[in-house]
């Protein structure tokens, strides 16, 4: 039921990219759509009752090793793993299609997509 | 569970507010509040790390967001398009959704994740030998700089890339505002 | 672009060593406690963005103007790539740990150790943090045909 949610916000931002005209609503839409992917990310590697996976002094063994109630009270670090570099990646794209957004305003005058398909330049 | 429900409910709450208005400050607004309920999301799911980095990455994507749309004088937005191409739109992406409900059906349960089920699954041995091989404290360091650098070396080329990229398309128009200046 | 009144200016002088602090010690202690490089740089950048918002472009590009910050961008990059390469000719492996097997184990817990991870966060904190100060420099510079004089403040 939790990833039907998340999928749900997926699929509005999907509407938003589809069915929108302003050029700004759409770069809402593609973000929208990151979030809910983030998200569902997280929530696969999610375990009820976990722990965040950062050892303490309390978790070490006397030998070196990391105890056995943390290996298995952990969440999943590999999703978290994943999901660090895509958020900066996120705001590295943004930058991109609103620098993109601003140039072809400058040029056309509207940030209306119909009327840049009309207009020949 | 149920402060789950509580926050995926108001993030899409603000993510349709944001997409119907047709003001474009309040739809960056909303927009601001989708970000920090997803870094409040990242929090509960004991994600630190995570929710740290989508806070501050929320506030720069807020401030490149209205850098681009208040200072221009079109902040209203006319509708959208024809009826039947909105019609089919609607269609096609309802049948996208009942596909997807399909295939998360054969996802696993909420709170049960992939190295609970299989037992020599990766992360359980990035776990284990987490501290012993790599001496770091944080798992989820361990991970992106020792066990998988290689997608830290990935994540810094493309976010290299993209950001050569809005400077070369703004550089025109920048030349001659500095050298007019 | 201009900048703000006199209340916002003091106290964003005062405010903005607090966010550098902030920053050096999440990339820092990235390997000990939540954070690491991306955020840590996303930080170091936001209080970059602070001034200029606060004082005007004009103020922080004398200070720190657009080629070093494209300079300090690729010498990140370039220190990322020389640990990377370093692990490849002492560890026998392309981004080995070389610093942690062999040559300086550090204690547990504390702040040198686990080898070369400090190193590359503090690589990525600065690559991260020059860029994104970058991009939205440009993007300020760049200033739309129908402004009124006076300026909004963004």
């Amino acid at each position: 039921m939790a990833y039907a949610l998340c999928f749900l916000l997926f699929v509005i931002g999907l509407y938003c990219v589809v069915v929108k005209k302003n050029m700004v609503k759409i770069v809402i839409g593609i973000m929208v759509m990151e979030y809910a992917v983030n998200i569902f990310l997280i929530m696969i590697g999610y375990r009820a009752g976990g722990r965040a996976p950062i050892a303490a002094a309390d978790d070490v063994l006397a030998g070196g090793g990391l105890s056995d109630l943390f290996v298995r009270s952990c969440v999943d670090p590999l999703p978290q793993a994943l999901v660090l570099t895509a958020i900066v990646i996120s705001l590295g794209s943004l930058a991109l299609m609103i620098s993109i957004c601003i140039r072809t305003y400058e040029r056309y005058g509207t940030f209306d997509i119909t009327e840049i398909r009309r207009l020949k330049g | 569970m149920s402060v789950f429900y509580v926050l995926l409910l108001l993030i899409l709450i603000a993510s349709l507010i944001a997409i119907e208005t047709r003001d474009l400050l309040s739809s960056v607004i909303c927009i601001g509040a989708v970000g920090f309920g997803a870094s409040l999301m990242f929090l509960f799911l004991r994600a630190p790390d995570i929710a740290i980095t989508q806070i501050v990455v929320e506030v720069l994507g807020l401030i490149i967001l209205i850098r681009a749309t208040i200072s221009r004088d079109l902040t209203f937005i006319s509708g959208d398009r024809e009826f039947f191409g909105l019609v089919v739109s609607v269609v096609i992406i309802l049948v996208v959704f009942l596909a997807g409900m399909e295939v998360l059906a054969g996802l696993g349960r909420f709170g049960m994740p992939v190295m609970a089920r299989v037992p020599d699954a990766a992360s359980a041995a990035y776990i284990e030998g987490g501290l012993e091989k790599t001496g770091a404290a944080n798992v989820v360091a361990a991970v992106i700089l020792d066990y998988r650098a290689y997608d830290t070396l990935g994540e810094a080329t493309v976010l290299f890339t993209s950001i050569i990229g809005a400077t070369v398309i703004l550089r025109k128009e920048a030349k001659e505002a500095l050298s007019e200046a | 672009m201009n900048g703000m009144t006199v209340i916002v200016k003091t106290i964003s002088s005062w405010v903005k060593v607090l966010i550098i602090v902030f920053g050096v010690y999440i990339v820092l202690f990235g390997h000990l406690t939540p954070g690491g490089g991306f955020a840590g740089g996303v930080i170091l950048a936001s209080s970059y963005v602070l001034l200029m918002l606060a004082f005007g472009r004009r103020f922080v590009e004398d200070n720190l103007p657009l080629s070093l910050a494209s300079k300090l961008d690729c010498l990140g990059a370039f220190l990322f790539m020389i640990i990377a390469l370093l692990g490849f000719a002492y560890g026998g492996a392309f981004f080995a740990n070389f610093l942690y097997r062999h040559y300086l184990p550090g204690d547990r817990f504390a702040l040198i150790s686990a080898g070369t991870i400090p190193l590359s966060n503090m690589a990525i904190g600065l690559k991260v943090g020059a860029s994104l100060f970058l991009v939205i420099l440009t993007l300020s510079v760049f200033r739309p045909s129908s402004d009124e004089p006076g300026g909004r403040g963004v």
